[in-house]
């Protein structure tokens, strides 16, 4: 079955787009980088996952739900990225020399302010 | 087929543990928040994932998933604004011109004077 | 083969429930505990698909995931405002409560969870009733039985379950101050006008009302209804009122309150109107599936208002 086949080809791809935005989101050491390793899960990820699955969908309507989840999670994605970099960049910028020591109470407030 | 999806909707859950550990270290609120939308992005993967290996009903629960992803992120830029009703990309004039007093914080004051 | 990856599947989604759940009540900060609820939600959605539960894992996805996220989001952010008037730290010591009431709290939870698994385990092994609600899905004017249990077979329930809702915002509005009475909800929304937050409140809420209405539609025979739909119509008008594009109503207005009570009253005008016809809140099965969609619609928006106003509390008290 070719359907099958590519199915699991693009699903597996897209898996490792979300193994490497989560090795990201851990291993990157500044806010605004692991904020770009995020979209990477995001929009290529979960792209890939959509269309190895929608070989397998079995109307059109289950299609088109499909696209509709790509479409929202990449309007969603993009606009959070840029909502909460921008509001990391204002509420901090000293958050790269200051990730080292996570458990300092005073980073602890909402806004991680000093 | 279904064995090979079951097996990576386990996988994806896997690496969501990755985003958890992001939560818990923090240090930025930022950096939860955004940890977060990797799990909701993980989890509309694999509700789609569940859905082609038992039910393809169960897409409508990811396109709610994907719809209100971006909901919380919203409220939380909206939250770190000056008065907590705001948009980090308003300038420094605005949000001053849409404020009381009452409702700004020391901090903002001491970053407006420094 | 199947079986393997399903248990495996199982056993990563319950670990991750447990540590969601545990690292939500342990974590030394609040929020970081609140980004854990939301995360649980995530969980448990997944968790009732698991076990074929589509209404219920719908149901968390909206509210759990979604909703609830946004207003403990907002309830933080208010009690870091009201806490912290002079700059000073929020403190793990102040924001812990004496060891007392939480040892108190401790046993209290932990005797629930005791009550709860030894009623779970000592339930007798039977398939509840299931079987009776199959038997009678035909007359019960819906096709997905839970919507005909839901709005017919138990209407008593959600009737209830729709006025505490209704009490749960008149409680609420009860809190603002009486300077405060009639003002709008909530904070005083903002944003700039044309900037990235405005735009995806543009964008978004076509797909949300199409999404929100479609899961009122589809739930008299799929999965789906009114608390689902209405949950998304909620969010929806949330979001427009934050990107600041529309203004909150006035808690006075008479078209908002209208809308808070219609769903109630249409469903108890129903009820009513089935008690002279012999039983109360019996639908007649030749109407029964007009009257759950005239029931379904009139609830969802009332519970798309009463969610909404309860996420936006009571009026800001700063001027």
């Amino acid at each position: 079955m070719l359907a099958d086949a590519l199915t699991i080809v693009l699903t597996g791809t897209g898996m490792l787009f979300f193994f490497a935005g989560t090795a990201g989101i851990i291993r990157f050491p500044d806010t605004l980088s692991r904020l770009h390793a995020l979209t990477k899960a995001d929009n290529v990820g979960l792209g890939l996952l959509i269309l190895g699955l929608a070989f397998q969908a079995p109307d059109l309507l289950t299609l088109g739900k499909l696209a509709l989840v790509w479409a929202l999670a990449l309007v969603a994605a993009g606009t959070t990225a840029q909502l909460v970099a921008r509001s990391a960049w204002q509420s901090g910028e000293q958050s790269a020399e200051r990730s080292a020591d996570a458990h300092d109470p005073a980073e602890s407030t909402l806004r991680g302010d000093p | 087929m279904t064995a090979w999806l079951l097996a990576l909707g386990a996988l994806l859950l896997l690496s969501l543990a990755g985003a958890m550990w992001r939560i818990w270290r923090g240090p930025q609120a930022a950096d939860r928040m955004m940890a977060a939308q990797l799990v909701g992005t993980g989890g509309v993967g694999t509700v789609l994932l569940l859905a082609a290996a038992t039910d393809w009903a169960m897409v409508d629960v990811a396109l709610v998933l994907a719809l209100l992803a971006a909901f919380a992120a919203i409220a939380f830029v909206k939250a770190q604004s000056s008065d907590g009703s705001g948009d980090p990309e308003e300038g420094p004039e605005e949000e001053v011109a849409g404020l009381s007093d009452g409702a700004r914080r020391p901090s903002v004051r001491a970053a407006d004077a420094g | 083969m199947t079986g393997i990856s399903a248990l495996g599947f199982d056993l990563i989604l319950a670990a991750l429930i447990l540590g969601a759940g545990l690292f939500a009540i342990t974590v030394r900060d609040l929020f970081g505990a609140v980004v854990f609820f939301i995360v649980y939600g995530v969980f448990v959605a997944i968790a009732w698909l698991r076990l074929g539960a589509i209404d219920v894992a719908l149901t968390e996805a909206a509210l759990g995931a979604g909703l609830t996220g946004v207003l403990l989001i907002g309830a933080v952010a208010r009690l870091s405002r009201v806490t912290t008037p002079a700059g000073n730290n929020t403190s793990d010591e102040m924001r812990r409560p004496p060891a007392g009431a939480r040892l108190a709290s401790m046993v209290v939870a932990g005797s629930i969870s005791g009550v709860l698994g030894w009623a779970f385990l000592s339930l007798p092994d039977s398939t509840g009733l299931r079987d009776a609600v199959a038997d009678n899905l035909a007359v019960s004017g819906s096709a997905n039985p839970v919507t005909a249990v839901l709005i017919n077979f138990r209407g008593w329930d959600t009737l209830l379950e729709s006025v505490v809702l209704l009490a749960a915002l008149v409680g609420l509005w009860s809190l603002a101050r009486d300077r405060d009475w009639g003002r709008r909800a909530g904070l005083r929304q903002h944003a700039r006008p044309g900037g990235v937050m405005a735009t995806f409140g543009r964008l978004l809420p076509p797909f949300g009302l199409l999404l929100g209405v479609y899961l009122v539609w589809a739930g008299s025979s799929y999965p789906g209804g009114a608390f689902q739909g209405g949950t998304v119509l909620a969010a929806v008008w949330l979001l427009i009122m934050m990107a600041g594009l529309m203004p909150v109503p006035r808690m006075v207005s008479v078209g908002l309150r209208a809308v808070l009570v219609a769903g109630p009253l249409v469903f108890l005008g129903i009820g009513i109107a089935g008690a002279m016809a012999g039983t109360f809140l019996g639908l007649p099965p030749t109407y029964a599936k007009p009257l759950i969609l005239t029931i379904e619609a009139a609830l969802t928006l009332s519970i798309a208002a009463t969610l909404a106003l309860l996420v936006l509390g009571t009026p800001d008290p700063s001027p």
